[in-house]
């Protein structure tokens, strides 16, 4: 490990994992983000919730450095992002995209494999074989190693994206919908996964549609709307009916647990 | 642990077995090589067996293997005319195969080849320039530098024009190429006009490819740019393996996706460059072998570098042999075998793409 990644990865001992300061985002005079605070603590689970278009996946990107900010300061163990060497920055965070395509007939084994690639060359490396294992394990794809990834299912898919980004065992984890497209099994499988890896201290930042599951299983939420943070703390100050139905605009119930739940009329009662 | 135990049974046994049929074919290609050069430079108006062929090319090492020839010409023969253009057949074959590979790995996409993003139109337009306006600075040699200088550029104007935001969409990247071949066409057309009689002829005859008249001196040119190409592309070959996970991805990963995007285009430019400066536009060479070796090995890079190089090299050396042989006593253009096996191979290739739904998904 380079002597930068070693001081990156003690500066996670000491400071948020990720902070983001009034980071706005301007395309073609349109305010994607706006003045947007953020800050993901290791040890937790923080969800990204909020309408379609709210700027979620794109202040995700910016996070993982895809996206350049018009204005704010993102800094990443206490380093500014821009500071980093790419290599460096890959042995601290993972990003799980949206999009899991392969453009050639990789196997998933390989496809695991390459999530290992920031530490080729390190005393880490011996351990490959079995934390990639372990990753497949993980994301319910071991019977899938062999085959070829353009062959899978979507679902199948996303699994094998989250079995390469749980190999790159990285202390930040950026999940962009790690649920969408899976059966229910497995999407609980997912974030169960993410659950275990903030309780082993690492922390998880995740963009997630599925109210009920955030409410289940983050520890802190941001709400954005309109590319501003409506709201921002734990699940029980951020998750209220009242908050949620306004900025939904579709009326929604909060079930001590917390359960989260639209609204809905029943099949026969509709006038 | 279990989950160890899973890993070393079940994903070490397939890279193994990818590792044994890399091998095997490997040496098969390059058995195939050896075989098929010894043949091919035995071929032609001085019938030499290969065995003779050998003889001659090792006697001057101090190695007396094979059967010396009885003709008295034959390795004079042998190392002024034939020995340099079987050489070329090799290396431009490599050459040309190895900047297909190249070029799919940075476009994402099995069915790009260097033609795409106009170099070889280019290149051809920078050698009409010479001919036509006889640029005759350097001899002979300018129409290759013209070829050289004018396929760099395409390349590099190419890659400038699609750039946009610090990043380089690929749909405006190919695009572009289609646009730069239309304008490098319609440059290539206007020369074949202005052109006379003898000039068109060399145009024309250029542009069908051929690997006539080869010498030391383009073996020279050609061997250490393909050699520094075949070993940048083999410091290149896991990044490029990531970047089939797409460029965000890549990057997440540690890559640098726009140095790996520049580096591996003007090696690309410089390999196609060399290869139809000397010898004209030989198509489909970088599309059939890269594929045919996928097929075979997988995707991941390096060992497709490896295979695609001695499979590009096996390839037109048997073309060339073909082009020799088929019509007796006439050298056929070669790039018209090529393209009349390699354009059938595309058009399947591209039904079997979109076949599969979405393609590459």
């Amino acid at each position: 490990m380079s002597t930068d990644a070693t001081t990156a990865a003690a500066g996670i001992m000491t400071t948020a994992a990720v902070d983001a300061r009034g980071v706005t985002l301007t395309i073609d005079g349109r305010t994607i983000l706006d003045d947007v605070d953020f800050r993901a603590e290791r040890g937790r689970v923080h969800a990204l919730i909020g309408p379609n278009g709210a700027g979620k996946s794109t202040l995700l990107a910016a996070l993982a450095g895809d996206q350049r900010v018009t204005a704010g300061r993102i800094e990443v163990a206490g380093r500014a992002l821009h500071d980093y060497r790419l290599r460096d920055l890959a042995r601290i965070r993972a990003v799980l995209p949206q999009e899991h395509g392969v453009f050639f007939p990789f196997t998933v084994g390989q496809v695991i494999e390459m999530g290992r690639s920031p530490w080729a060359r390190t005393e880490h490396e011996a351990r490959d074989d079995a934390i990639v294992a372990q990753a497949a394990e993980a994301a319910d794809v071991s019977h899938l190693l062999h085959r070829s990834v353009p062959t899978l299912s979507g679902g199948e898919r996303g699994r094998a994206a989250f079995a390469r980004v749980l190999a790159q065992t990285t202390g930040v984890l950026l999940l962009d919908e790690p649920t969408a497209a899976l059966d229910i099994r497995h999407q609980e499988a997912v974030l169960a996964t993410a659950r275990e890896r903030a309780d082993a201290g690492d922390a998880i930042v995740v963009v997630l549609h599925d109210l009920g599951a955030a409410a289940a299983y983050a520890d802190d939420v941001t709400l954005l709307a309109g590319g501003r943070v409506v709201a921002t703390g734990g699940v029980d100050d951020v998750m209220t009916a009242a908050l949620l139905t306004e900025i939904y605009g579709h009326p929604i119930d909060v079930l001590p647990g917390p359960i989260v739940l639209p609204r809905r009329t029943p099949r026969g009662t509709h006038r | 642990m279990t989950a160890a135990t899973v890993g070393e049974n079940v994903v070490a046994e397939p890279r193994g077995a990818t590792r044994g049929r890399a091998v095997w074919l490997i040496s098969g290609l390059s058995v195939a090589l050896v075989v098929l050069a010894l043949v091919s430079a035995g071929v032609g108006q001085l019938p030499l067996t290969p065995l003779e062929v050998l003889h001659a090319l090792l006697r001057p090492l101090g190695i007396e293997v094979g059967t010396p020839s009885t003709q008295p010409n034959a390795e004079a023969a042998l190392w002024t005319i034939r020995f340099p253009r079987v050489a070329m057949s090799i290396l431009v074959g490599a050459a040309l195969a190895t900047a297909g590979l190249l070029m799919q790995a940075v476009f994402g996409n099995p069915l790009a080849e260097p033609a795409v993003v106009g170099v070889s139109s280019g290149a051809a337009l920078g050698a009409a320039a010479s001919i036509v306006l006889g640029w005759t600075a350097f001899g002979g040699w300018m129409t290759a530098a013209a070829a050289f200088a004018m396929g760099l550029v395409t390349t590099l104007l190419v890659y400038a024009a699609s750039r946009s935001n610090g990043r380089t969409e690929v749909v405006t990247l190919v695009l572009t190429g289609i646009a730069v071949n239309a304008v490098a066409q319609a440059g290539l057309a206007l020369f074949v006009f202005l052109g006379d009689t003898q000039s068109r002829e060399e145009i024309v005859f250029w542009q069908l490819g051929s690997l006539n008249g080869s010498m030391w001196r383009d073996v020279a040119i050609v061997l250490p740019v393909l050699l520094v190409a075949a070993v940048l592309a083999g410091v290149l070959a896991p990044k490029l393996d990531l970047l089939s996970l797409g460029e965000r991805s890549a990057r997440h990963l540690g890559v640098n996706v726009e140095a790996l995007r520049a580096g591996t285009i003007v090696i690309v430019a410089l390999l196609v460059s060399v290869a139809v400066a000397f010898t004209g536009i030989i198509g489909f060479v970088g599309i059939v072998i890269p594929h045919l070796m996928r097929m075979i090995l997988g995707p991941a890079h390096r060992p497709l570098l490896i295979a695609s190089l001695l499979g590009g090299a096996v390839l037109l050396t048997a073309a060339d042999l073909g082009a020799r042989t088929i019509v007796p006593y006439a050298d056929l253009p070669i790039g018209m075998l090529t393209a009349l096996v390699g354009g059938p191979f595309f058009f399947w290739l591209l039904r079997r793409t979109r076949a599969k739904a979405g393609g590459w998904g």
